[in-house]
């Protein structure tokens, strides 16, 4: 059984898997156990103070917690659909386009190379209610009084998801005119003899065919939702008064500005059991789609 | 009808050209523009003086004014591609093992591998930092590859893996009833097959490491290890943002990404679906 073990695949494997454990699993292991105790960055010694599930406790108690919780579900919610919606109309119209499709599909690419950084910098600049290209365009239109964009309350959240979904959009967009773009003709054209219309053609005939395209583009974006961060961070900071925190921004506040390191590492794991559930959802959805186109 | 039907299909593809290009267009005039100019109301599109001033100002090797964009350009380039390397080496091992061998618990490794991929960046960091202070390699160029060849490790699998399967097994199996080794046969048929895919495994590798803030942000503390992401934070005070030196800084950032991505883009598509649907 050794002998086997550490034979083949397993020394192909183990390099990946030693990276991964020295730079993600042991930091995990340890910020798990950090968890249970009152570690500050401030006190080292503090983090031999254990006081068993306090943290968590306190974390049920907080209801700044779980407002960003629930803002950070509704932010993904809306924001997963817009980009899948969205996604899927740029793909079924440049599949109908003949002439110039890979120039267009180049383009589309665009967005996927900008780091997320940049993108939340970008539409920083655009929504800034005083040099913002947003509000100079109004003002064109003689709309002159400046609307503050990332400072009004509601406002703000919506513009970081404008961000958002223009970063991710066109990864949607791409996986799935590459699963349009590799379905048969033949059974389109035979529903059209039969009589099908447009739409009864696209539910029975695209959309199944396109599923296990859609899942493989919710898993690897379900792979960067933790990415949102950076955005935010650069537009608004969690602000305006905490309206726009999401569950990592407020990680980064406890942990570095509060050096409270225990409570910290508390949050974090309901942020990782959040994005690994997401992606275990789609991966299990996507090995299923898979297995049904298998068989037909 | 079927007149003002296309008018309208190629207005619609017009607008979303025009989405998808204005916020980048427009950063890229700005890092060109006086800085006065920012503020002009309306927005005037074309600059009236065209200047270099944020690029000079940032790459003046002897003494830098601003920001010392030099530095963190080089330390973005050897982080990236040293980790691309090693996270493209060792991942296509994986990548290959993955495709090519039939041993137990196969799926549940893939999947652990994968959704070891998904802890955010923000939520690693915390313990990463304690860790690397401890271990005397934060704030390396060493420690930030580190991280970003483990990050880069599974996704590297996911696509390689597609790529060595879409490749017949049997190619393999000549070779070497023709005598070669399993890695002569890697190296003279499968590698060379696979080459295109293996590359933009390699780009997308690179763009991550390129593009990567929460955790850099927290691993890097100096001009010694900072990346563009984070230096282009420096451009950012509490109450005020230079805004067309950050423009600048981004144009830089941009540039590299764009004409690595132009390079693979076909092979990038191929290798995400492949991975995904020929289970």
């Amino acid at each position: 059984m050794s002998r086997k073990f550490f034979s083949g695949p397993f020394i192909l494997i183990l390099p990946s898997i030693l990276a991964i454990g020295f730079v993600i699993i042991i930091p995990l292991i340890f910020s798990f156990y950090t968890s249970f105790t009152s570690y500050k960055l401030t006190r080292p010694d503090s983090l031999f103070n254990f006081v068993g599930l306090r943290n968590y406790e306190r974390l049920i108690d907080n209801t700044k917690f779980w407002y960003a919780f629930g803002r950070t579900i509704l932010f993904l919610a809306v924001v997963l659909n817009l980009e899948l919606l969205f996604g899927l109309g740029i793909a079924l119209l440049i599949n109908k386009i003949t002439w110039g499709q890979r120039t267009l599909r180049t383009i589309m690419m665009f967005p996927m190379m900008f780091s997320p950084i940049l993108v939340g910098f970008q539409w920083k600049y655009i929504f800034n209610d005083n040099i913002g290209l947003l509000n100079n365009f109004l003002y064109l239109f003689g709309y002159e009084s400046a609307i503050p964009w990332l400072i009004d309350k509601y406002l703000a959240m919506g513009s970081i998801m404008v961000a958002e979904i223009w970063a991710n959009t066109s990864i949607f967009a791409i996986l799935l005119l590459a699963g349009l773009l590799g379905i048969p003709r033949d059974p389109i054209e035979a529903a059209r003899v039969d009589g099908c219309n447009s739409w009864q053609v696209f539910k029975n005939i695209t959309l199944p065919f396109l599923m296990p395209f859609i899942f493989i583009a919710l898993t690897i974006r379900s792979l960067d939702v933790g990415r949102a961060y950076d955005i935010v961070h650069i537009m608004t900071g969690g602000g305006p008064a905490m309206r726009t925190e999401l569950i990592w921004t407020m990680i980064a506040r406890i942990g570095y500005k509060d050096a409270n390191m225990g409570f910290a590492n508390a949050m974090s794991y309901v942020s990782i059991i959040l994005s690994i559930a997401f992606t275990y959802y789609f991966f299990t959805k996507l090995v299923a789609a898979r297995r049904d186109l298998g068989q037909q | 009808m079927k007149q003002i039907k296309k008018f309208a299909f190629w207005l619609l593809v017009l607008f979303l050209l025009i989405l998808i290009c204005l916020p980048g267009i427009w950063i890229f005039v700005s890092a060109f523009r006086p800085n006065p100019e920012i503020l002009s109301k309306p927005a005037n599109w074309i600059p009236d003086r065209w200047t270099i001033h944020q690029f000079t100002q940032m790459f003046s090797i002897n003494g830098y004014v601003s920001v010392p964009a030099f530095k963190y350009l080089m330390n973005s380039v050897i982080i990236s591609s040293v980790s691309t390397l090693i996270a493209i080496t060792i991942g296509m091992m994986g990548g290959y093992a993955f495709a090519r061998f039939n041993f137990r618990g196969k799926n549940s490794i893939f999947l652990s591998l994968m959704l070891a991929r998904a802890v955010p960046g923000i939520s690693l960091s915390l313990p990463l930092f304690i860790l690397f202070a401890k271990l005397g390699i934060i704030n390396t160029s060493f420690g930030v590859i580190l991280v970003y060849v483990a990050m880069n490790v599974p996704f590297t699998i996911w696509l390689t893996d597609g790529f060595f399967r879409q490749i017949p097994k049997e190619m393999s199996e000549v070779a070497r009833t023709d005598g070669c080794t399993r890695l002569q046969a890697f190296w003279n048929v499968e590698l060379p097959l696979a080459g295109p895919g293996i590359g933009a495994a390699a780009i997308f590798a690179f763009l991550l490491s390129w593009n990567e803030y929460a955790l850099a942000s927290i691993i890097t503390r100096t001009v010694h290890s900072k990346t563009l992401p984070i230096g282009m934070m420096d451009y950012l005070d509490e109450f005020t943002i230079n805004w067309a030196g950050m423009c600048a800084i981004a144009v830089v950032m941009i540039i590299p990404a764009l004409i690595l991505t132009f390079i693979v883009q076909k092979h990038l598509v191929s290798g995400l679906t492949f991975g995904g649907v020929k289970g």
